[in-house]
């Protein structure tokens, strides 16, 4: 749709379009032939009901965006947010967008959506000061309402009919925290009754009529190739089709060979699945799971490192969205919609059209609100199957992964090699500064710390299994890595690790602030050792916030539990501070996972941790008691937050560990039996 | 054994023709299209899945339709009356108990038949009665102040 096209079908009322030079210098690096205007990045509609509808390419996946976004209109239009709504992520009708990754929703399209609502509410006010024939400064919008003196109208009202346009610039005024009446206020979840009540269609509950149930035939490890299928057992089932395509991008370890059967209903595509008979030609694997650090370090790209440093290792996880990849996929004369739950519809749109070499415009990509992601949704592996399905047999076709399947087929967090070597003198400087990352990427290679003559690298390396972005990425692992050799820094002069911390954050006034934000609540001046208890910190920034985190666990027989979690978070003006609790419960549940017990293992090219009853994630009984200090700067733009607050919570259980136990543990997970002490794989 | 033809689903008897062992919860969300039943792993570990059969929780990712027959099963949207809210989904709402809300239905379905079973659990009894559900975003301090929000309420199921 072009935007002549689009502003058409919005109909009479207020449009405001928002100019934005961030998406125009995206532009110049892909998404091209995009249908939406390519220098816009929001738009907001009045209609001549008053129903204010605002568009965004951001997806809500239980991140609240969608929730902060709404809070965002009302606070510059002066309406209730139940009268506001927002339609997400679908391609047809949103502006183009990079996708909801990197925390950028609250930095970026938060202050974005507030523009284009402003604007709208000066339109209004001035069509309301010319139809009364008053002052403009006497007219004033509150409510939904406009009104000046004894006049008074709805936002609908005062367009007459007319179809008003207007495009503002990137940089229009908005207003200061500090006066903020809605945003700032804890609005709850605007799709709430609908998630309570069991309403809400996510992917994988989308059914179309006359659609087919898709099943596809994975190899039996990676790498492994198809020799020969015998399909004639699959196809004799009633019902049942099984088709063989190209993928035009082949996946890693899985090849470009796609063979899916189709049935009316999903149990006779399991059987039929079960039917195939396939020869596969194994694909020798180069390492495991055991001896994947010494692969990473053997195949490493760049200037060496010096020797002797001290090794941390870092486990390949799995993000383990509970809701798995679903897709539903289907042809209309040529043109392609595909529902899918993906953080980037837009790059999912890229990859339908390029398998299918069609233009852009001829596919539509649609996210309904999805059950999570944590950056492990960034693709559209399942919305490439369904469609190539759906094609292949002339029927909308649904595809579901199985659990066993996300967690096999998706990506991982990388698995990581950090290496690390420093000194301090006795006064707490620290004189010498080493750090490197093995395929774990440089996101907080830096340390944040006064360091002269630090140096710092991310080596690139092979990788034996399909990684990706995940939360926070690689600042799980440096920051792990980093601040327990704080710790041990601290340690080796004798010094307490909060002053050795505060002494060297002395380039960085929000790092310190947190830092005696978390210390503060938690007490941790006054902490008391008894045997089997313990107490850690760290400390750290990602994603333009700057986090602390204090902890205290027992190791009893070499069981380890958090029992108490303090974490100071700043991310500037606070938007909505009960969903950035939210968020911080959910850093820390998610990161306390990684910390103590998450591990992908693998071996022949085969995932064994293929099921939740092979892989540990965090339940009700492992959680901490978290509490968690909002350091509110209304005078900061405000940063997102669904990333930074994990980085805090592995090293700051890893430090606790060692001052309950005296035992150092450079690994993550930290406890991976369930206890320390045992074996490390 | 001859096919399953009906299912007392919320209060209504719903004509179906499932394969005795057919699991519930694709009874449930592809022939009846209740899907606010979510699945989560089909092996019993996350209780997305969780429904009420005769009061009881259970995961219906591996419980056999046959099972249910004859009983009554309660879903999320079965759980009150149109238009109305169980105290539990009350409280989660108030709690802003979710994030992404595809554990929800579970819990919400677990945490009703918790409270049936004990109607003033402590904060210990709610942690080791909901320790099935798995709640991959982490929302789990507010869960347990929502169930205690709607103990407080007489939430029973």
């Amino acid at each position: 749709m072009r935007r002549r096209d689009f502003l058409t079908a919005l109909g009479g009322g207020i449009t405001v379009l928002l100019a934005d030079d961030v998406i125009a210098q995206e532009s110049g690096r892909g998404g091209m032939n995009r249908q939406t205007p390519q220098d816009v990045s929001a738009w907001l509609h009045i209609g001549e009901d008053g129903m204010v509808t605002a568009y965004t390419g951001k997806v809500e996946v239980g991140q609240n965006a969608r929730t902060s976004l709404s809070a965002a209109v009302a606070e510059e239009l002066r309406v209730p947010i139940a009268s506001i709504r927002f339609v997400m992520g679908d391609t047809d009708l949103v502006p183009y967008d990079m996708g909801t990754v990197g925390s950028q929703t609250s930095p970026t399209m938060w202050p974005q959506i507030r523009r284009a609502a402003a604007a709208a509410r000066e339109m209004l006010l001035d069509l309301a000061a010319q139809k009364w024939s008053v002052e403009r400064s006497s007219v004033a919008a509150a409510n939904g309402k406009v009104t000046s003196g004894v006049h008074s109208a709805g936002f609908g009202e005062l367009t007459q009919g007319q179809k008003l346009v207007r495009t503002i610039p990137a940089n229009a005024p908005l207003t200061p925290a500090a006066e903020w009446k809605v945003a700032g206020t804890s609005a709850p979840k605007v799709t709430g009754r609908e998630i309570v009540t069991g309403a809400h269609q996510y992917p994988y509950d989308l059914k179309r009529p006359g659609m087919l149930y898709a099943k596809v035939l994975y190899p039996p490890q990676f790498g492994a190739r198809l020799a020969s299928l015998d399909k004639s057992a699959a196809e004799a089932i009633p019902g049942v089709k099984v088709v063989r395509e190209a993928l035009a991008s082949p996946r890693a370890g899985f090849g470009a060979d796609l063979v899916g059967v189709l049935a009316p209903d999903p149990e006779t595509a399991s059987k039929a699945l079960a039917a195939l008979r396939a020869d596969w030609t194994p694909a020798p694997a180069e390492t495991s799971s055991k001896d994947v650090y010494s692969y990473f370090k053997r195949n490493a790209g760049g200037p060496a490192s010096s020797a002797g440093l001290t090794a941390y290792t870092i486990a390949y996880i799995a993000h383990v969205p509970l809701e798995p990849r679903a897709a539903v996929a289907e042809w209309n004369n040529g043109k392609l919609t595909v529902w899918t739950g993906t953080q980037r519809p837009f790059g999912v749109r890229s990859e339908l059209a390029g398998q299918f070499r069609l233009s852009e415009e001829n596919v539509r990509v649609f996210m309904p609100d999805t059950g999570s992601g944590y950056g492990g949704k960034h693709n559209g592996d399942a919305a490439i199957e369904a469609a190539i399905l759906a094609k292949a047999v002339g029927r909308p076709v649904k595809r579901n992964w199985t659990r066993e399947e996300e967690m096999t087929w998706a990506y991982y967090r990388p698995g990581a090699l950090v290496e690390v070597a420093g000194k301090a003198s006795a006064d707490g400087t620290i004189t010498a500064w080493e750090f490197h990352n093995y395929n774990g990427g440089a996101a907080a290679l830096r340390t944040p710390y006064a360091v002269s003559g630090a140096r710092e690298q991310s080596h690139q390396t092979p990788t034996p299994l399909r990684q990706g972005s995940y939360r926070c990425l690689a600042a799980t692992g440096n920051n792990f890595a980093r601040e327990c050799y704080m710790d041990e820094l601290a340690h080796s002069i004798g010094m307490d690790p909060l002053d050795f911390r505060m002494k060297n954050a002395s380039n960085d006034d929000r790092l310190r602030a947190v830092i005696e934000a978390a210390a503060g609540r938690f007490g941790w001046k006054n902490r008391k050792k008894t045997a089997g208890r313990g107490f850690g910190m760290a400390a750290g920034f990602e994603k333009g916030g700057r986090v602390a985190t204090c902890a205290e666990v027992s190791v009893a027989d070499g069981v380890v539990k958090a029992l108490r979690v303090t974490e100071a978070f700043e991310c500037g003006a606070v938007i909505n501070p009960e969903h950035l609790r939210n968020q911080i419960d959910g850093a820390i549940s998610m990161g306390l996972g990684g910390a103590l017990f998450e591990r992908i293992e693998f071996a022949e090219g085969k995932i064994l941790s293929n099921r939740l009853a092979r892989y540990r994630v965090p339940r009700f009984a492992d959680m901490p008691v978290i509490e968690s200090v909002l350091v509110d700067r209304k005078d900061l733009p405000s940063a997102g937050a669904g990333e930074c607050p994990i980085i805090g919570i592995a090293p700051a259980i890893g430090n606790a560990i060692f001052d309950a136990t005296g035992q150092r543990i450079r690994s993550m997970p930290l406890a991976p039996q369930g206890s320390i002490g045992s074996p490390s794989a | 054994m001859a096919n399953i033809s009906e299912l007392d689903v919320n209060g209504t008897r719903r004509r179906i023709d499932a394969d005795p062992g057919r699991m519930l919860l694709s009874v449930l969300r592809d022939d009846l299209n209740l899907t606010g039943t979510k699945y989560g792993c089909g092996e019993g570990q996350c209780a997305a899945c969780t429904v009420l059969i005769d009061g009881q929780p259970v995961k219906a990712c591996i419980t056999r339709v046959e099972s249910a027959a004859g009983k009554r099963i309660v879903t999320i949207e079965g759980l009150a009356p149109a238009g109305k809210l169980h105290p539990v989904q009350e409280a989660f709402l108030e709690a802003d108990a979710m994030q992404c809300g595809w554990c929800t239905s579970g819990m919400i379905l677990g945490a009703a038949a918790l409270l049936g079973r004990n109607p003033n659990p402590s904060e210990a009894e709610i942690v080791s009665g909901m320790n099935g559900h798995i709640c991959r975003c982490g929302t789990y301090p507010r869960i347990v102040r929502a169930i205690q929000a709607a103990a407080r309420k007489g939430g029973r199921a």
